[in-house]
């Protein structure tokens, strides 16, 4: 490890602040489901609070914020190609097979 | 013979080779979720009618497991911060942490299976069940899978630490990505399943 030990003591303090803005957001999300709103509205708070979550993981406990480029260009690809996938079943509804 | 580039880094890619592993490898897990996750899309917009999760499944027992995994993870990167500052015995507390907190989700995990096939719900009930439990199924064999490996860290892998410190702080930094990958998953099939 090249990391000194100074900067892996501003690391520390970093974890814990993700840490508890992780819980606090845990929180969020189970009160939001419990007001009940209309499904389009809580699939977009639902999936905007996961991602923050995922995010401050990725970026902090995975270390992604400070990465090579190479990572960079692998999990560029990798996201496209999650994002094609997700998108497959949008294709259904141009489906004319059947019809 | 030795294994190149376990410790030093490679001059082209910046990286040493288990690092550029490790992170190919999670790619092919976010495509293998991603498709259970486009699945999970096809079958719910395709459904006539389709449970509110919390309807079926246990809230609380999720949401309890979902702060175990978040702090599973906070564990898992203490521990690899302090191998960096070379506390060896801070490490097997943090780790040791990791593996029980692992444990602790499975059980949680056991007792939510146990209670639906108590009440005959099954993965052949309903298009949401067989959803439900491959998703989760698949995330829990995850789940031990992390600690196996992380275990063997702490018990017998552990003793690379005394001829190569860098090279085992290396492993236990690669083997955190996947336990963190793991908890990255679960953050999104909690709201997918449970409160939508």
């Amino acid at each position: 490890m090249s990391d000194h030990s100074a900067d892996i003591d501003k690391h520390v303090r970093i974890y814990i602040l993700v840490f508890v803005s992780l819980m606090v957001l845990t929180l969020v999300t189970v009160a939001v489901s419990y007001l009940h709103l209309p499904l389009p509205m809580a699939v977009g708070v639902a999936l905007l609070i996961a991602s923050i979550k995922g995010t401050l993981v990725a970026c902090y406990f995975m270390h992604l914020i400070s990465e090579k480029r190479l990572i960079y260009t692998v999990l560029g690809l990798t996201v496209f190609l999650f994002l094609v996938l997700l998108l497959v079943p949008v294709f259904t509804v141009a489906d004319k097979v059947g019809s | 013979m030795e294994i190149p580039y376990t410790v030093s880094t490679r001059q082209d890619t910046g990286l040493n080779n288990g690092k550029i592993g490790i992170w190919l490898f999670l790619a092919s897990e976010v495509m293998l979720f991603g498709a259970l996750f486009a699945t999970y899309i096809l079958l719910r917009v395709g459904a006539p009618t389709w449970p509110h999760g919390s309807s079926i499944l246990n809230v609380p027992m999720a949401t309890f497991n979902t702060v175990v995994l978040i702090t599973s993870s906070v564990t898992m990167v203490m521990a690899w911060a302090s191998l960096a500052r070379r506390r060896f015995g801070t490490f097997r507390l943090y780790q040791g942490a990791t593996v029980l907190l692992g444990g602790v989700f499975l059980v949680v995990k056991y007792f939510e299976y146990t209670a639906k096939f108590h009440h005959e719900l099954f993965p052949k009930t309903n298009t949401f069940l067989a959803i439900y439990f491959t998703m989760t199924g698949l995330h829990m064999l995850h789940v031990m899978g992390g600690m196996v490996v992380n275990a063997w860290l702490l018990g017998p892998g552990s003793k690379l630490y005394k001829t190569n410190p860098e090279w085992f702080t290396n492993r236990v930094e690669n083997s955190g990505l996947f336990w963190h990958f793991v908890d990255l998953v679960w953050i999104f099939l909690f709201p997918v399943l449970y409160l939508l």
